[in-house]
């Protein structure tokens, strides 16, 4: 694994995948083992735009492992309002912390911030571009309801601009997998992206495009459901027309596979009707809470073999 | 000059031979100033440039030539323009002899050459980055977002 930054999910290889995994289940079975594991170090948050549950969980993992976190707050209230640039940004903030974790609404920060920081730096999201601890979360799920090999997987929703999308069908390019991807014309995955996954699968695991969930329905072990959003349509009819067409409830589940595993990124607007939540196909809600065991993991390591409190 | 086996492109040449320089020949037709502006060349330091645009060749239906004298281009500085001029050939002269004639090769990457089409790639703002472009199979390919170009490279010239 590259040990000092986390920006891509085209990054991590299947060894870095199973490392961090394995780690967040070794944490996940015994957190007190880590308690005061990194007592003393201060994780920076640097959210250029608002997030609820990666800014929360980043922020209960450092503490569960004994850190502390400091917060540059909204951007109105930074400096970033006096046009102060993100690459000046990052080296201030590099001085008073051990790592840092970056949002931006510009795809590429986290590339461009790294190049300017000598501490770890995580990327929690960069505009439509990449949100590679999303997808470890996303990937520890799958592997504790699914397994990671042999894996039959659809991805439906907002293919286009969802970031936490782009990361997993990267990574998920590491294992046996079958990846279908299910959405509107209007919203399938970015060329740029589609390119990739055949370079980098070489024939070994297929991807399929398609515009109806039940083509696939019955194959897949698990299904990955993403928010469309509003903005993303000329107007309220077209909108509630697509979207419509890729919501879930008991009647579509009726198709799937006893076996089959639901997940979503959250928040979820429609897209997947609250008398799912009580079946045993969801899993969305224990994905949110694998966020942290997974975040204190990554965080573990990065600090460990970073320096901080080298053993 | 030496012989290129191009009668017309050679008595082209001959009408302006420079000096000491460099002679950027066979550009596709159209794509001079493209060339200067990769480059960095616009006469404002006082270089001693000439142009040909739409010259009639054998290689390429039409072509352009750049001459600048009293400047000897490196290979890596030339090896950019294979992005939009894949078929030139650099001629560089020294005592109105072709001392070295080579092709351009196309590179790995290409920095503060092009911009990012794409406005939400931090790269187009105002952070302290020049522009980065790996060039990849039929196209190039920025650095920071990801963005993939495989046409109209040469309206992204940073001027």
């Amino acid at each position: 694994m590259r040990h000092d930054h986390v920006i891509t999910s085209k990054h991590l290889s299947r060894a870095d995948v199973e490392t961090v995994l394995d780690r967040a289940a070794e944490i996940a079975a015994d957190p007190s083992a880590v308690a005061d594991r990194h007592a003393g170090a201060l994780l920076g948050l640097l959210f250029f735009e608002p997030s609820t549950r990666t800014k929360l969980s980043f922020e209960t993992a450092m503490k569960r492992l004994g850190g502390d976190v400091v917060d540059m707050g909204s951007v109105e209230s930074s400096s970033v309002t006096k046009g102060e640039t993100l690459a000046d940004t990052v080296r201030v903030i590099e001085g008073y912390t051990d790592a840092l974790v970056l949002r931006h609404p510009k795809e590429g920060a986290a590339t461009m911030a790294s190049e300017f920081v000598d501490v770890p730096l995580l990327n929690a999201g960069d505009g439509a571009g990449q949100h590679p601890t999303q997808t470890l979360l996303d990937l520890y799920t799958i592997r504790e309801n699914a397994g990671l090999d042999d894996l039959t997987i659809g991805i439906m929703g907002d293919l286009k601009y969802g970031r936490t999308v782009h990361s997993l069908a990267y990574a998920l390019s590491n294992f046996d997998t079958r990846q279908h991807f299910i959405s509107p014309e209007s919203l399938q995955l970015p060329r740029e992206v589609v390119y990739d996954l055949h370079q980098q699968q070489g024939g070994r695991t297929g991807i399929r495009e398609h515009q109806r969930l039940e083509a696939v329905l019955g194959d897949l072990d698990v299904l990955y459901v993403t928010r469309i959003q509003r903005e993303r349509f000329p107007d309220e009819s077209e909108y509630r027309k697509v979207a419509g067409e890729y919501q879930i409830d008991r009647e579509t589940l009726e198709a799937a596979s006893d076996d089959l595993t639901v997940m979503h990124p959250l928040p979820r607007v429609d897209e997947i009707a609250p008398e799912v939540d009580d079946t045993e196909y969801a899993a969305y809600f224990e994905q949110a809470h694998n966020g942290v065991p997974v975040r204190m993991a990554l965080l573990d390591l990065l600090l460990s073999e970073g320096g901080v409190s080298d053993e | 000059m030496s012989n290129s086996g191009d009668d017309r492109s050679e008595h082209e040449l001959r009408v302006s031979k420079i000096h000491n320089g460099t002679v950027i020949d066979h550009i596709n037709g159209g794509q001079a100033l493209n060339v200067l502006a990769i480059l960095g060349i616009d006469g404002s330091q006082g270089e001693e440039i000439s142009v040909g645009m739409n010259v009639p060749s054998d290689r390429l239906a039409r072509k352009d030539i750049v001459k600048v004298e009293g400047r000897e281009l490196s290979q890596d500085e030339v090896d950019v323009l294979s992005l939009i001029a894949p078929d030139a050939t650099i001629n560089i002269v020294r005592e109105y002899d072709v001392v070295e004639k080579h092709r351009v090769e196309r590179p790995e990457v290409v920095v503060g050459v092009l911009s990012c089409p794409n406005d939400g790639c931090i790269s187009t703002g105002d952070e302290p980055v020049d522009s980065r472009f790996e060039v990849v199979d039929d196209g190039v390919r920025c650095s920071y977002c990801g963005t993939i170009v495989r046409e109209g490279i040469a309206s992204l010239i940073e001027h």
